[in-house]
């Protein structure tokens, strides 16, 4: 696919959108579709087209797999974290009330949103990081002899 | 869709069964849009028609695009009655199911308006399906993924965590950028 021009061109037309498109599912997720998971996935589709386009080599220049895989790791441990900084803040076990000081009554809509948002943003990191594991583990058995 | 499926049974060329697949999956994203799940259907879009292709594609080019004709004929009696036997009881099982659609089905009336009613005083954000899964079903999306995680460390094990060779050397310099 690597010498076709229009496929090229097109790809590389699409692919910020699709990149941006991504972010803002994953940082919309509270108002619109989509949350974590979707983004990771979207950001992932992203990723693999690049490769795809120009090469895994290059994509593995800018994404190098030990980075993705470390990413995969980090995403889990940021939701994981947040569970234990709500624990350490006096509350439950993701019990995102704790995450923010509330004098008003038990509800506490801004820890809810803080938490909602860094457990999404885990979700999405170790989504996206996966798929691009996944594909890599895939992609780079063509270059085995 | 059952269109679909029956051509990916019965074509042998591998390239058009994996098109067909991501039709299907993309067909499957547009009837979850018209049931409203919105969040389900972009998965569904994203990954089944978008990354599952490209990875049978990858696999494709590893292996030949022909599926291979089956040495002797299939003995098609035991599937076939297994499989009916199968349909035949979930068939059965849907049967005391509440109707489609029906407001008085268990499923609506257990924590579904709790979540519904509050999410907006509790949680505060206003996509519902976000609040439910991150906010009340924290520990089951944690689950999830955790499982997304050990999908991963499979397809390494198996496949194997890329050898050292002298790409790695470039490798490490992109890191930093």
């Amino acid at each position: 696919m690597k010498r076709n021009p229009i496929v090229r061109e097109i790809g590389d037309f699409m692919l910020p959108a699709i990149l941006m498109f991504a972010l803002y599912v994953q940082f919309h997720g509270d108002y619109s579709p989509g949350g974590g998971f979707q983004a990771g996935v979207i950001f992932a589709a992203g990723i693999i087209v690049y490769s795809l386009i120009h090469g895994l080599e290059r994509t593995q220049r800018i994404l190098p797999p030990a980075a993705v895989r470390a990413g995969a790791s980090i995403g889990l441990l940021v939701y994981a974290g947040v569970g234990f900084a709500c624990l350490f803040l006096g509350g439950r076990f993701l019990d995102y009330n704790a995450l923010l000081p509330h004098p008003e009554g038990p509800n506490n809509p801004h820890g809810q949103e803080l938490g909602i948002f860094l457990v999404e943003l885990g979700v999405g990191i170790t989504v996206a990081a996966v798929m691009i594991t996944i594909f890599y583990a895939f992609a780079g058995r063509r270059d085995d002899p | 869709m059952a269109a679909t499926a029956i051509a990916v049974v019965r074509l042998r060329g591998l390239l058009a069964v994996i098109m067909l697949s991501g039709i299907y999956s993309l067909i499957s994203a547009a009837l979850l849009t018209t049931l409203d799940a919105v969040d389900v259907a972009m998965t569904e879009a994203a990954v089944g028609a978008g990354i599952t292709t490209v990875l049978l594609l990858g696999t494709l080019t590893l292996t030949g695009a022909d599926e291979a004709r089956p040495s002797r004929p299939h003995r098609r009696l035991l599937p076939l009655a297994v499989v009916m036997v199968t349909g035949a009881f979930l068939v059965y099982g849907t049967l005391d199911m509440p109707d489609f659609g029906a407001a008085d089905a268990p499923i609506h009336r257990h924590v579904a308006p709790r979540y519904i009613h509050e999410t907006a005083t509790e949680v505060g954000v206003p996509n519902i399906v976000t609040a439910v899964l991150a906010g009340y079903r924290g520990y089951d999306t944690m689950g999830e993924t955790t499982v997304v995680f050990t999908a991963a460390l499979g397809v390494l094990l198996l496949l194997g965590v890329e050898r050292p060779r002298r790409r790695r050397k470039r490798g490490d310099e992109g890191k930093d950028s």
